[in-house]
């Protein structure tokens, strides 16, 4: 008899750990679901048991926070770690056809499931139902098919870097700022001895910090959005002036220049990273004065593209964040337009780990409210997030991508890494009609390949003249055919 | 004013348009979307004669397959004549592709079971046989149809056809029951003739002028493979299953194995059909079939991993064969759509045929049973007006 | 003792050894495949399909598919998130086709500049193969 959860919270960052843990001290009985061998996602990257580290949170703030809730929740809630999703459906019922709102709506919306037992298959009558298959392949080379069934589901997917091209950005010792961050925070592994941080967003500042107190010699911090300087960042204005403050003195110590209105607009070297075109920017981010700056290691970063794939392929609404960004549209306890789907984090808008947390909760308290759970309001909780979310919302403006980032590329820069895209084949499929991302992709192939778009799909978008689109990704992480071709089946019900 | 507006910038427009203007016709093409956007962008780019009944659709089909062949000559599109290998389960199975091989009156070549690794070596064993069509061809599509409309008839010294993307038809200009040009959200575009090239959406434009084409999305999902280092496919494989199902009137889900490598890398996996409407749903079930099945042609591929999957509505007649020609109901209306899964490879053929029309030449092929009013039940052509289907 | 360790007290368990492409590379227990390599001073591992680029990581959280590795014979593993076990045997793309890594592995003078300045003296002039990449001074603090 396959187990059927009250829950599954798809990813153990800061939202999933929190939803996770309110719904199971509900009385639900959850379980959790991660790709990594360790929680915390991205933020709360931390080390391995093997590295008997004494003092873990010296590389990020609030990990003993995280790891307490973590803690709580391992003794009570099915934990499946080294688990990738590749697909979810909503499944039993009268939902085998792939039209389940309206059967998940009457089982997992309906207040009179009260009583149901936090144990598997609980009381709530099998015919009515529906529920969530969620399909993973479990540890990291073996990759073995396993199938999830919930009533109820959270995504807390997170985000990953969202990159920008420009000439050279293929080159081994260019990264990502979270890569150069995952290395660190994950491993130990401090990115290059070198380092320039480049991109726009509030991230870049612990990156940087995080690497010059790795030992790192960091020559730069270029952010291309800020024109105030360090003095002014837009972090001190809102409530987080401890934080900056923090980051600031790190950089100081360092003597790490910090430069607004500045960025890397292009990358040199022959088989690896030797420099960095750094430019001065103008409004629009159009380089003004460029000068050479030598490094082994480059990280860069402009914002975060939140993981919809999950959301997408169940049918969930999406809308456009403050900065076009697509995200999973929510109401106040992050329910999606899927009747049993929540999501929180940044998949629901890019916020941050304390957001992501405080979204997290509401979710787990919403999920058990709705089955029947009895859940007192935490109207200081709502306020919180709202809050956070205000505060979100200042960043995207304080750190908008401008449009002048298309002047760094040159004809045969790269767009797609993937499917070595150049610029060219781009403007040329343009020619040909293509006058949107999706038929740029069909004519010239960017994001047709292993990536899948993830790392050039906003660049494509911004190049068809589009704001990027939710991804539409039926796989979301690559399965073997005879893994796929041998699915284990829920029982049919009924 | 143009001499045609060709509705549809897919690869059976764009075949029109060409073929239209290397007759000299000055041609504008309109699309509510962007070049390649409907189903020519999600096909695997068949040119197939191997599944096709004796009839006029394999008469289309060979006229076709050596239209693609010339067009090739155009660049700017992949191309790759790598033949056919359709391969039966057993030996009644065998008996009937053989038998249906002969009726076909094209080049083949019968394959016995011992020889089946002579063509792809990594064929799962146990096969029957099979038979090998050396026509069978394979174009990337979205590449092919926009190259067939920036290059036009330059090559043969005339003009090429002019491309507006973003435009949707939301009538018909008349001029009593002739179809004088198309009324468009961005205005009106009087003409001398109009193509209606809308693939899966040629019944709704239909409609517009009144007349009734009972064309139906059929569904079909794809699977693509990570890109392989070394070809394990080589040519187009396919189990004679998928003559049966390509030819089945059933609304129900039917899969068979499809599969073939492709250029860039990946193994492309097909193919399912089943009438579902415009539903994108995924259907992982359907996903897990197309893999089973083609698990069983080449075991090699289980270990490899599918990096993506997408689906696509096939236009889809009762009688699976396209419409092409001008409509009595409305002339000046031609029809060229409802090719269902054969559309890439039929294009040039019907784009020909239709400039033949247009240009009020003897058309290269009977036309009759490809009628635009074949379906109204009393066959009168200027029957009522049917409602869309 | 390097600054990052310091700055955690970390003491890790004893490191392990893999073999990437036959040449020895240590691992810190709970390292993934790429973590080591980069950590090592190897900056690429992959060869592109078309252009035969140089690629190593980038994304460093499983997302961008660039630092792909054989281990063990399971093609195409992302070495950023694969855990590294003792005695795996790592093959690269860029080993099959004789680029990159290769390169940087066999400390060539020229790549040996251009290894993302991992500082690798030790590694110049010695075979391909026969240098493990490993103990790099200074970048990553092992």
């Amino acid at each position: 008899m396959t187990r059927v959860y009250d829950l599954a919270v798809i990813g153990a960052g800061p939202a999933g750990v929190a939803g996770a843990l309110e719904a199971s001290l509900a009385g639900l009985d959850v379980v959790v679901i991660d790709a990594a061998p360790r929680p915390g996602g991205q933020y709360h990257r931390h080390l391995p048991g093997s590295f008997h580290a004494l003092r873990p949170g010296a590389l990020h703030h609030g990990l003993e926070r995280f790891m307490r809730q973590w803690e709580a929740l391992r003794s009570r809630a099915e934990i499946l770690l080294g688990h990738r999703v590749w697909a979810v459906e909503r499944t039993g019922g009268d939902a085998a056809g792939g039209t389940a709102g309206a059967a998940m709506g009457a089982a997992a919306g309906a207040g009179d499931t009260a009583d149901a037992g936090d144990t598997v298959d609980g009381t709530v009558g099998a015919t009515t139902d529906a529920t969530v298959t969620v399909r993973c392949l479990a540890g990291d080379r073996e990759e073995r098919p396993r199938a999830v069934r919930a009533r109820a589901l959270l995504i807390a997917t997170g985000a990953h870097d969202r990159p920008l091209p420009f000439p050279g950005w293929d080159l081994p010792g260019v990264l990502t700022a979270g890569g150069a961050q995952a290395l660190l925070k994950g491993s130990l592994v401090v990115a290059g001895r070198r380092v320039v941080v480049s991109g726009t967003g509030p991230f870049l500042l612990p990156v940087a910090a995080g690497l010059a107190r790795a030992g790192a010699d960091v020559r730069g911090v270029y952010e291309a959005g800020g024109r105030f300087g360090l003095a002014r960042h837009p972090l001190l204005a809102a409530g987080k002036a401890a934080e900056a403050a923090g980051y600031a003195a790190v950089l100081a110590r360092h003597r790490v220049p910090y430069r607004g209105r500045h960025a890397v607009v292009a990358a040199h070297g022959e088989d690896a990273l030797t420099h960095v075109t750094v430019a001065r920017l103008d409004a629009d981010w159009r380089p003004v004065a460029t000068r050479t700056v030598a490094c082994d290691t480059l990280a860069c970063g402009y914002g975060f593209v939140p993981q919809l794939e999950l959301p997408v392929q169940l049918g969930c609404a999406t809308r456009r964040d403050a900065d076009g960004t697509p995200v999973v549209a929510v109401d106040a306890g992050r329910r999606t337009s899927v009747p049993g789907v929540y999501a929180a984090g940044e998949t629901t808008g890019v916020g941050g780990a304390e957001l992501a947390e405080a979204e997290g909760r509401l979710a787990g308290r919403a999920v058990a409210a709705d089955r029947g759970r009895r859940v007192p309001p935490l109207p200081a909780l709502a306020r919180r997030v709202d809050r956070l979310t205000a505060f979100a919302r200042a960043l995207h403006e304080a750190y908008p991508v401008r449009p002048g980032w298309r002047d760094w590329l040159r004809d045969d820069t790269l767009v797609c890494r993937c499917e070595e895209v150049p610029l060219s084949a781009v403007r040329e499929a343009r020619r040909l009609g293509a006058t949107d991302a999706r038929s740029v992709k069909l004519l010239a192939r960017p994001g047709m390949g292993w990536c899948q778009g993830r790392m050039c799909g906003y660049a494509v978008a911004c190049l068809a003249g589009e704001d990027p689109a939710a991804p539409r990704r039926p796989i979301a992480q690559p399965v073997r055919l005879g893994d796929l071709a041998g699915l284990e089946h829920p029982p049919s019900e009924g | 004013m143009p001499d045609v507006v060709v509705i549809g910038a897919g690869v059976v427009g764009a075949a029109c348009a060409h073929y239209a203007a290397r007759a000299g016709l000055d041609v504008v093409v309109l699309d509510r979307g962007p070049v390649a956007g409907g189903t020519t962008g999600a096909g695997e780019g068949n040119v197939l004669v191997s599944d096709k009944e004796p009839g006029p659709e394999l008469d289309l089909a060979v006229l076709s397959a050596g239209l693609w062949r010339e067009l090739a000559g155009l660049g700017g599109f992949e191309y790759e004549p790598k033949g056919g290998l359709v391969v039966a389960e057993d030996d009644e199975v065998l008996a009937a592709l053989t038998a249906l091989a002969a009726g076909q009156g094209v080049e083949h070549t019968v394959v016995e079971a011992g020889r089946l690794t002579d063509y792809e070596p990594h064929l799962a064993p146990g096969f029957a046989g099979g038979v090998f069509y050396p026509q069978d061809a394979q174009v990337q599509p979205m590449l092919a149809a926009a190259t067939l409309l920036r290059k036009g008839a330059r090559g043969a010294g005339r003009g090429t056809p002019s491309l507006r993307t973003g435009v949707t038809v939301t009538g018909f200009l008349r001029d009593g029951e002739r179809v004088t040009g198309v009324r468009t959200d961005r205005g009106d575009i009087p003409a001398g003739a109009v193509v209606n090239a809308a693939g899966t959406w040629g019944g709704e434009v239909a409609a517009l002028a009144g007349v009734h084409l009972p064309i139906l999305p059929r569904r079909g999902f794809i699977l693509v493979t990570e890109p392989l280092d070394e070809p394990l496919v080589l040519h187009k494989v396919y189990t004679a299953a998928y003559v049966t199902n390509v030819a089945s009137d059933s609304a129900g889900l039917e899969t068979s194995a499809v599969v073939e490598g492709t250029p860039s890398g990946p193994v492309l996996i097909g193919a399912s059909r089943e009438r579902v409407g415009f539903d994108r749903t995924v259907s992982i079930p359907v996903l897990e079939r197309l893999a089973r099945q083609a698990v069983e042609l080449f075991p090699a591929l289980a270990a490899r991993r599918v990096i993506r999957a997408y689906c696509g509505f096939r236009p889809y007649c009762p009688d699976h064969l396209p419409v092409i020609g001008e409509d009595p109901r409305a002339p000046g209306l031609y029809h060229a759509c409802g090719h269902e899964g054969a559309g890439i490879g039929l294009a040039p053929a019907t784009g020909h045929l239709i400039a033949q029309a247009l240009t009020g030449g003897r058309p290269g092929l009977d036309l009759s049973p490809f009628r635009p009013d074949r379906f109204d039940p009393d066959r009168s052509g200027t029957g009522t007006p049917a409602k869309e289907g | 003792m390097r600054p990052p360790y310091e700055l955690v007290g970390a003491r890790p368990d004893p490191a392990f050894e893999i073999s990437v492409d036959g040449r020895p590379v240590p691992v810190v227990p709970g390292q993934s495949v790429g973590a080591a390599l980069h950590a090592a001073g190897v900056r690429s591992w992959r060869s592109t399909r078309f252009g035969g680029r140089p690629r190593g990581l980038f994304c460093g959280i499983g997302v961008c598919f660039d630092c792909l590795v054989t281990v063990n014979d399971v093609p195409a593993l992302r070495a950023c998130v694969t855990e590294a076990r003792p005695g795996d045997r790592v093959r690269t793309s860029a080993a099959d086709s004789g680029t990159a890594a290769a390169r940087a592995g066999a400390g060539k003078d020229t790549a040996g500049k251009s290894v993302a300045g991992a500082g690798r003296p030790g590694a110049a002039g010695k075979e391909p193969g026969g240098e493990s990449g490993g103990d790099d001074e200074g970048v990553n603090g092992r």
